[in-house]
This record gives C-alpha cells, structure tokens and sequence, in this order.
C-alpha cells in the first residue's frame, strides 16, 4: 500500500484519504486528471460516471495496483482497507468451498502462516450469518448464483474487519433483494463509523442511498453531496467526456481541479 | 502373480531405483501440476519443459551425460525463458502465452542444434525421452532435494498460491506476495522439470506433472485432496508404468505417462464430475 508522504499540512481533521492533484491512468495516458480533496472518515461515497470514466482505475490506485502518473495520495496510517474487486476477477470455477473464500479475508489478520483460531473460524461463520447465507459454508463456489456468490465477497469484507471499505461495481448482475441486503450492509458499516467507497452506476439507487457521490469523467466533475453532486446538469456534463485516448493530446498542464462541496 | 508386481523390484537394483526416483517425482512435481492447472498454466508447463531443453544440451555437450552440469544448464535456460516471456508479457503490448511461445520455440530448437553439434540421435533420445531405467545416486540425490524444497514450498505458501488462482486481485489488495509467489512458482515449475528430465526426459516430465493433476480433477473438488489425489495417481501410475516396461520391453519414460494418460480417460469416464455419472440412471434430481 503506497502511503506517500504527506505533502500538505492537515487540512481538516486527518481525512481517511487525502487526494493531491492525483493523476492515475495507464501508458501514460491518464484516466484520471487532478483529483485533489478529501475522503471524510466515515463517509459513504458513491463514485458515479460514465464506462471508461477512471471510477475503477481511482479505486485500484487507492489499493496501489497502479502507481500515480503525477500528484499523490496518503491514506491515513491507521486505516486498514478491504476491497472488492469487480465481479469478473474472480475464477468461479476453483475447486473451493464458500467458507474457503470469506476466511481469505482473515489475511490481515493471519497473513500466510497463522492458524486460523476458534474466534476466526467463528467471525467466519458469523460473517455468512449476517450475509444471509447460514448454512452455505460447505458449498462449493461454482455451485452459487451470482447473488449467493456476491455475498458471500461482501462476507469476506466483513471479516476483514477493516475501517476503509472499497467496492468496485458491487451491485452488477445481483437481483433487487440482494441490492437491498447489501445496501443495508454497507449503511451498517457507516453507522459503524467506517468509510465506504462504493462505484454504482444506479443513479436512482445512489440518491437513495448515498450521501455523498464523486462524479468522475476522466476527471473530477463534481464531489459532495449526493444531491449537490448528481445533477442533470453535471450529469450532462459527465456525458460529454472524450471516451477515446486522443495519441497527440496535448501534455497536460495543472488546470481544471474540483475540492468537495462544490462543483467546478 | 504377485511375483510378477514384485520381482522386478526385488531382483534389480536397477528397477528398485527407479520406482524410488519415480515415486519421488510423483510427491514432488503432482502437487505442482495440480496449481499449474488451477493457474490455466497447464500448456506453459509444456512449454517450459522444451525450453529447459539447451541448458540441459550445453551442459551435455561440455561434461557428457552428468546429472549435475545438466541440471543446472537446464535451471539456467528455464529461468531465463520464463522471465524472459514475462518480462515481454510485462512490458511490451503482447501476451505472456505469445511471448512465451516465441521464447520457448526458439529455445528448443537451440537445444537440438546444440545435441546434434556432437553427439549422435541417441544422445539426442537420451535428453528428449529420459531413462528412469539409469538414475544413478547424484539424480536420486538431486530428484530427492528437489522433492524436498518443492513440498516445504508449497506448505509455506500454500495459502498465498490458493489466494492467487482463487482472486488475484484480492491478494494484491492484502499482501505484496501475490508477485513473489507467481515467480516462485515458476521456478518450483521449472525445478520440478528439470528434475524429472533424467528420469522422464525434457518432453514427458511435464506429464507427470499435469496427467496425474488433470485425472484428479474429476474425482475431487477440494485444492488440498486434488493435491493427495494427483500424488497417489502419480505414485500409481509410476509403478504400473514400470512395470510395463519391464514386462513388455517398452520404454519406460513413455510407459510411465501413458499409464497416467490411462488413468486420465478413465477419471475423464467415470469421474463423479466426468463424463458418464450424468448418464447413469436412477439418479434423479432433489426437490430442493
């Protein structure tokens, strides 16, 4: 986890994730330009934009599977993160049990060599418990819809116990009911005092459920409250983005930024 | 009848030798073939036992047919394709199994340039096909080390290997091993390889690997029984491949895999997830 040195004396009072002038993106195209603010401890952040928009690219620089292109970001040093990568990273077809699966999520706890205790086999169980699959331990993974399965990935999130949560695409291809649950899930986890980062692309289902949205389109169109953030207007905004790399863009110069709690 | 299974063994040195270096390989290199499957790597095993094909000749061509110069000839060429194939994977537009296949095509036909630079078809057999029939002491020792770091390897890192097949990303979330454990067992890959290449040769140590591994995969749905599994088919198949090429004057490398291949139609046929126990009568569906 790339915990780069703060540059910047707190602003606040110590965010869960300060962003500075980040630039994410891949063959040094960026996918994203600028992003600079603040992830508040225990908000609930819903990353909304469209396909292509840098929302995936944003959460797996924050987990550091990609270095940034320019600016930085710090974490909190006393934030532990979970993340739930996309549906489609899993191999469903490994020969294992659920319970296989969510005890992965003891690995900052265990690492690669401490048993597994009683306590961890029972935060295990428990986890598929408040999940609502009681019962479905023994089962092997292939055997589980994909809404039993994405459940059983929100298990292991649970079990990881940890204080930043990052959920990419949580609620593709998973019926209305197991929305519901797992909408419950995560306001659990904020009234626990957590931080959610979650990317949805319902925009009804975010201004139900979400305080707060960062609008993105391969670069920060608006970050704040929901209702402040997911407007027609930005919306439209949003949509107009370059969706192609352009091969001779321009180098980019530091321009447009957008902090949290006002559009730019 | 039972002397037929057990003569052999009891009378020659020669074959008591064998059945231990074979059985070794079977405990060593099944578990790695059943990660290697779990991987969809099974075809990049195929590829690294021809590319450690021209350390193995380099080493032939300066010392002769010596186990050990061989062996490492060959660690050296199979290091090299495979970080060479990922290097390109990594830092270039193409894919590790294109890349990979580039380096190993070349590799191998290096390796027979080099054979046939000195020595006559023979040797160029010897390399290629292996003969189980001749472990002397320094391969039994080199095959039993082998075996050893493999088995500590995989108990150490077990967890870590299964989290990489199972959720690739989560790993890399959680622990900077998810790297280290796929160079790791890349080179468990390429160790278990060039191990079983006196025995088995460069092109059929790789079946010990994935057959045994393969043929588990119907019976079993749990990484740690596919694991014994693979190695008691290993350890079956070495004996019965032994002992048809004693009984029937075939060559033993090829009589060892082709009874793990035995073994594979059969898991394939009768499997509980193969291809017949969904045409069986009599068992119908549950109602929930």
């Amino acid at each position: 986890m790339p915990r780069t040195s703060p540059k910047t004396q707190p602003r606040s009072a110590d965010p869960a994730i300060r962003f500075d002038d980040l630039t994410l993106g891949y063959d040094g195209h960026a996918a994203i330009h600028h992003l600079s603010g603040e992830l508040g401890r225990g908000t609930l952040t819903a990353l909304v934009g469209p396909n292509g928009s840098g929302k995936s690219t944003l959460i797996k620089g924050i987990i550091g599977l990609l270095k940034p292109l320019g600016g930085s970001f710090t974490v909190s040093m006393d934030q532990t993160v979970a993340y739930l990568p996309q549906h489609s990273e899993l191999d469903r077809s490994f020969p294992a049990r659920v319970k296989d699966l969510v005890a992965l999520g003891l690995w900052q706890r265990c690492g690669l060599l401490g048993r597994h205790q009683p306590e961890d086999r029972k935060k295990v169980s428990g986890a598929l418990t408040a999940v609502g699959l009681d019962g479905f331990g023994d089962r092997p993974l292939d055997t589980l819809s994909g809404g039993q399965l994405q459940r059983a990935r929100f298990a292991r999130v649970l079990v990881q116990d940890a204080n930043l949560i990052l959920l990419d695409e949580p609620f593709n291809a998973v019926d209305e009911k197991t929305i519901r649950d797992l909408i419950a899930l995560i306001q659990g986890w904020r009234a626990e005092g957590r931080t959610v980062v979650t990317v949805v692309h319902d925009l009804d289902l975010v201004r139900s459920s979400f305080p707060e949205a960062l609008l993105l389109a391969r670069r920060p169109i608006a970050w704040g409250p929901t209702a402040e953030t997911v407007t027609p207007k930005n919306m439209q905004r949003a949509r107009l983005f370059q969706e192609a790399w352009d091969d001779d863009a321009p180098w980019c110069a530091p321009a447009i930024r957008v902090r949290p709690g006002r559009a730019a | 009848m039972l002397d037929l299974f057990i003569a052999p063994f009891t009378e020659f040195a020669f074959m008591q030798r064998a059945l231990a270096g074979a059985l070794l390989l079977s405990l060593s290199a099944c578990p790695v073939g059943v990660f290697l499957m779990l991987r969809r790597m099974s075809l990049a095993g195929d590829a690294m036992s021809h590319a450690i094909l021209p350390g193995a000749a380099a080493g032939f061509l300066i010392y002769g047919l010596e186990i050990v110069p061989m062996t490492i000839g060959g660690l050296i060429a199979g290091a090299l394709v495979a970080t060479g194939a990922g290097a390109v994977a990594r830092l270039t537009v193409q894919k590790e199994d294109a890349s990979m296949a580039a380096f190993y095509l070349v590799s191998l036909s290096i390796g027979v340039v080099m054979v046939s630079l000195r020595g006559s078809s023979v040797d160029l057999m010897h390399v290629l096909f292996g003969t189980v029939l001749a472990l002397n002491d320094a391969a039994l020792i080199l095959i039993g080390i082998v075996t050893a770091v493999t088995l500590i390897s995989i108990a150490l890192y077990w967890r870590a290997l299964v989290a990489e097949c199972l959720d690739p990303l989560f790993l890399r979330s959680v622990s900077k091993l998810g790297g280290v454990v796929h160079f790791l067992f890349l080179g468990l890959v390429v160790l278990n390889l060039v191990a079983g290449f006196q025995a088995l040769g460069t092109l059929l140590s790789v079946g010990l690997m994935i057959l045994p591994a393969a043929s588990a995969r119907f019976w079993v749905n749990s990484v740690f029984a596919m694991c014994l599994l693979a190695v008691g088919i290993g350890f079956a198949a070495s004996l019965s491949g032994l002992l048809l090429s004693y009984h029937a004057s075939l060559p033993s490398g090829p009589a060892i895999i082709l009874s793990a291949g035995a073994a594979y139609l059969l898991s394939l046929l009768a499997g509980p997830r193969g291809l017949l126990r969904p045409l069986l009568p009599g068992r119908h569906h549950r109602t929930a």
